[in-house]
């Protein structure tokens, strides 16, 4: 099945949360709503809210992993220009070493390394990006539409 | 979260429901590991299952290990839509 979009409106929105597990249900809310007012298709709605919902998992399993407990939040971004959508989450956790994002061998299954593998099977891009302060990691995906 | 479960002679049949993400993911475990440890077949009836991401598709990675080690079996019966389209994707990693 395409996944070929007509025509997008323009949009940008952005929600922050805190960073708990329990959070991912609100970001997977937002992405939906969002993604209804861009009224994508609902097997492309499902794959976006997947690699977004992966992405912050990553972030309260990773970037938190020693702060369970923590009050900061995360900010999740969602823009749509010219059909091509741009995912962008800002976090103040423990900086990302990019060499060390990769999936994990087939014995050692854990869902930091599938969720990176969900991530790359949907988007188009994964970048981190440097310099955004106040924020230490800058993750931005992006897809075509 | 709770989940029914019944049991059928030497199989126990857990009905998931709602959405499988890390947050629910260890009181997933928590109800699977012990029907394992005793030794019992494990069906998991994932028809309610509304979304399910790499943390349910590792309780399942997770069970079937655990089965293994117990002589015993983890089976999926009755799949949501999302369910089997995120197994296809985990698929091509595992």
């Amino acid at each position: 099945m395409s996944n070929q979009q007509s025509d997008l409106i323009n949009i940008s929105e952005k929600k922050d949360f805190l960073v708990r597990s329990s959070s991912l249900k609100d970001v997977r809310t937002f992405s939906r709503e969002v993604f209804e007012k861009l009224e994508l298709n609902q097997e492309l709605k499902d794959e976006l809210v997947l690699a977004i919902a992966e992405a912050a998992q990553n972030i309260v399993k990773h970037a938190y992993k020693d702060f369970p407990e923590t009050d900061d939040r995360m900010v999740v971004q969602i823009s749509c220009n010219n059909n091509k959508l741009e995912i962008a989450f800002f976090d103040n956790g423990k900086p990302v070493e990019k060499e060390k994002i990769k999936h994990r061998a087939i014995d050692d299954i854990k869902p930091g390394g599938l969720g990176t593998f969900f991530i790359q099977e949907i988007m188009d891009s994964i970048v981190f990006k440097e310099g955004n302060k106040p924020w230490i990691n800058n993750l931005v995906l992006t897809k075509k539409l | 979260m709770k989940f029914k479960v019944s049991e059928e002679n030497n199989v126990s049949t857990v009905f998931l429901n709602g959405e499988i993400d890390m947050d629910i993911a260890d009181n997933v475990r928590d109800v699977i590991f012990p029907l394992i440890d005793a030794g019992k077949e494990v069906h998991l009836n994932l028809k309610d299952v509304q979304y399910m991401d790499s943390s349910g598709i590792s309780v399942i990675v997770e069970s079937n290990q655990r089965a293994k080690q117990k002589n015993t079996k983890v089976e999926l019966k009755e799949l949501s839509q999302p369910v089997e389209k995120v197994l296809a994707m985990a698929k091509k990693f595992l």
